[in-house]
């Protein structure tokens, strides 16, 4: 019985008891200035401390049983984020109520340190003296260490085809290949419905082939009597369903928009639009940007209806497809 | 006992001198010197997530189908490993989620500290002689951060990041004469690139690009402490020679610390209670595969913005294309921004011809013109900050999108010059009454002085003062 309340005692002695201090004497030189203990900080200090060890107990038990805890992102957050906030209150009190926070002046470091700088150039220029050809010699270190550079950075050619640039203009089109939706069934000309968008590749490709850019298209089909394609598009509809890119001109997001106009006075024609930067192009006039970033028409790919009334292409796109680049308009789509 | 402590460590590594030094180094005392600090522990936030983060994390676009239980609307659903590996540390790790996203709400306060604390750099002109290096230092790291920030975005391969990988990418092709052969090269093909891009962005991640803003932190804390803190002139004893602060040891210490045990609960609270970037509701990326309303994290707000306000044309003479149009909004905006935090220091020393050093602080209004220049960038790139939320707007509020975007085309131009002069005026309106206030000082204090001196006159001769 008398052990129990000795280890009580004790463990009150222990957590409020505050040692005595010694009184400084008169003469004892101090670097930080002595300052009256302030023992209400001081509990609050401990209590501080005891309710960060509190939630970092709490953030282990919820994530020992966090299958049976509905919810325990936030409370594995509000525990972590709270031990770590009390333990900070507690460095904060300390800092700005238990120890001494006095201001001190000091000499910033001196703007320069001629001596030092003499000896530096000294020790420079008095080392190479016994070279009589000093400027071919710099001229040879330039040139070795260059090429060494070089030399070294030279293997990361290997990262890519630096100069092999021709897959930018290939695409899977050929004449003669059908369309088909994502689950590989090809469409038929009577599948596609006026104010609505379909997803559409060249039949036979693999998963992998499809995220190429040139591979994806988006179909519509509009009425023929509302289509103006230029001269040099001229028949590449196919009796008003039109096939372009899927893959905006601009930055090369997917193009999974589609303005079927609805309101009339407000917007009064069709569009195909870009979510990332609402590039806007008209299917009824080729592709053309009618606003928004893109500098470039949306590709058109040609198409048929084959006697089955399956949609196949009927050759390439009439221009690169996916972002441009230097010099991109000199080009054309290769199958 | 501490004392034996102090002489083993002494004896083994001759450290005391230097230690000594440390425990008393200045910290003038403001709140705003803590925002770089709030940026130095919001780094260390990540490297601690981070490394927690690899053990997780798959770097393979390899497709595969999801097959976990844990989560039924992706069920059956083609993705790549790296997008599977992070659903499932969202979704099926304890406690993964929390680190993830405490990983990514550290990533924007950190960018957040850093501009922030690059604006209280600037408007103070801290970074004057002798303290250039340390300003170009901290101007490359925030150029670091950003673009390590977008690679982290980029390596989850969510719908939101492959659409923000693709951007990119397109910014890159449109670079002048070099675009397509650089993004050949970098991505090992056109986009999306061959199966090499994952694990070299990955580890330029979580690797390369954290070592060197490890190594310029390093070389940024270094010269502030060889140089000195700057100060602001709040006390008599505050001067160009002398500086007056808080020593590291014991007055700083616990402070700092509380303010780095402080940054990572906040940061903890956030990746609990506030969700940020849900990637199993995006859904995998295919490059046929995009979404509307899309807005990336706020540090690339400017970019996007920059992007949608362009007009749309590529420069293009006599059927060859120079510049593509992503290039303006993408890379000369950043690059002119950057350009100009760059040149700052060397413009405003050609201007003012101050080639002095510099350990006191201005107040803003003490440099006018400079606080005018600030203001004006700030604000310009704000405003485009503003147009790339225009399709938020546009839902939200229903305003017209075409027409914003034709509101902003005019006023990114307009305002930030008026803004750049209204802050002119009012640092000059601030200096002139601070004029009248030290004049009506002096005037007291000279009443004062002659007050005293008719009190210590000889009494005999009144009538001289009177008149």
């Amino acid at each position: 019985m008398s052990r129990v309340r000795n280890a009580i005692v004790s463990g009150l002695v222990l957590l409020l008891g505050r040692r005595r201090r010694r009184r400084p004497s008169e003469e004892e030189t101090r670097l930080v200035p002595a300052l009256p203990p302030n023992p209400a900080a001081e509990l609050a200090v401990l209590g501080l401390l005891g309710l960060s060890s509190l939630s970092a107990v709490g953030f282990i038990l919820i994530y020992a049983f966090a299958d049976s805890v509905p919810a325990a992102t936030p409370l594995l957050g509000a525990t972590i984020g709270l031990a770590f906030l009390f333990l900070a209150a507690a460095l904060v009190v300390v800092g700005l109520k238990l120890v001494p926070t006095e201001e001190i002046a000091e000499e910033y470091p001196p703007h320069e340190h001629p001596g030092e700088q003499q000896v530096i150039a000294e020790l420079m220029d008095e080392s190479g003296t016994r070279f009589t050809r000093a400027r071919l010699f710099k001229l040879g270190l330039l040139g070795a260490g260059g090429t060494l550079g070089l030399a070294a950075l030279a293997p990361a050619v290997s990262f890519g085809p630096l100069f092999h640039v021709g897959d930018f203009l290939r695409t899977p089109w050929r004449r003669g290949r059908r369309l088909v939706d994502e689950n590989g069934k090809p469409y038929k000309a009577s599948d596609i419905a006026e104010k609505d968008f379909y997803l559409a590749f060249p039949e036979g490709t693999s998963d992998e082939q499809k995220n190429q850019m040139a591979a994806s298209l988006v179909v519509i089909r509009l009425p023929p009597h509302e289509l103006h394609l230029p001269p040099h598009l001229k028949g590449y509809d196919a009796n008003g369903i039109l096939a372009y890119s899927r893959i905006c001109t601009h930055a090369g997001c997917a193009i999974t928009l589609y303005r079927a106009p609805l309101f009339q006075p407000d917007e009064p024609r069709p569009a195909l639009v870009c979510p990332c930067h609402y590039s806007t192009f008209d299917p009824a006039t080729g592709g053309t940007v009618t606003f928004g970033p893109a500098g470039r028409d949306l590709p058109l790919l040609p198409l048929y209806v084959d006697s089955s009334g399956y949609l196949r292409a009927k050759g390439n796109f009439d221009g690169p497809v996916g972002p441009s680049w230097w010099g991109v308009r000199l080009w054309k789509a290769q199958p | 006992m501490t004392r034996r402590a102090v002489r083993w460590v002494d004896q083994r590594t001759a450290s005391a001198p230097l230690l000594r030094k440390a425990l008393r180094y200045l910290f003038p005392d403001h709140w705003s010197f803590l925002l770089g600090e709030v940026a130095l522990y919001a780094f260390v936030v990540l490297v601690a997530t981070g490394i927690y983060l690899t053990f997780f994390f798959v770097d393979s676009t390899k497709e595969v189908v999801f097959r976990g239980d844990y989560y039924p609307a992706l069920y059956g659903q083609r993705m790549s490993e790296a997008y599977e590996s992070v659903v499932h540390l969202s979704l099926a790790v304890h406690a993964g989620l929390l680190i993830r996203q405490t990983h990514h709400w550290a990533a924007n306060v950190f960018i957040a500290a850093i501009v922030l604390h690059l604006f209280r750099i600037f408007f103070t002109g801290a970074y004057r002689k002798p303290r250039e290096l340390t300003y170009w230092l901290g101007v490359t790291m925030l150029m670091l951060a950003l673009l390590e920030a977008y690679m982290g975005y980029s390596l989850v391969d969510d719908l939101m990041s492959g659409m923000g990988l693709v951007i990119g990418y397109s910014v890159g092709l449109s670079l002048p004469f070099v675009g397509q052969n650089l993004m050949n090269w970098l991505f090992d093909g056109m986009f999306p690139g061959s199966a090499n891009l994952w694990p070299r962005m990955y580890i330029a991640h979580v690797l390369i690009f954290p070592i060197l803003i490890g190594l310029l932190l390093g070389a940024h804390l270094l010269l502030v402490a060889l140089r000195h803190h700057t100060q602001f002139r709040r006390k008599k004893a505050q001067t160009e020679r002398t500086i007056v602060g808080v020593p590291a040891w014991p007055g700083q210490a616990p402070r700092s610390l509380g303010l780095m045990v402080g940054t990572a609960g906040f940061l903890f609270l956030l990746g609990g209670l506030v969700q940020i970037n849900p990637i199993w509701l995006w859904g995998p990326y295919h490059t046929y595969s995009s979404t509307n309303g899309a807005q990336p994290d706020w540090y690339l707000g400017w970019l996007i913005g920059g992007l949608r306000l362009m007009p749309g044309f590529d420069l293009t003479i006599a059927g060859y294309t120079l510049v593509p149009n992503p290039f303006w909004g993408g890379a000369a905006f950043p690059l002119i921004v950057f350009g100009f935090l760059y040149f700052w220091p060397w413009l405003e020393r050609r201007f003012t011809g101050d080639h002095a050093f510099h350990n006191l602080l201005d107040r803003p209004r003490d440099a006018p013109v400079r606080t005018a220049i600030g203001i004006g960038m700030i604000s310009w790139v704000f405003l485009v900050f503003l147009a790339g939320a225009s399709d938020r707007v546009n839902v939200t509020f229903g305003i017209g999108y075409v027409s914003q975007i034709w509101i902003y085309r005019v006023v990114v131009w307009v305002l930030p010059v008026l803004f750049g002069f209204v802050a002119w005026w009012t640092c000059r309106e601030l200096q002139a009454s601070e004029v009248v206030v030290q004049e009506r000082h002096a005037a007291e204090a000279e009443a004062r002085l002659a007050r005293m001196r008719r009190r210590h006159e000889p009494p005999g001769d009144p009538g001289a003062l009177e008149s």
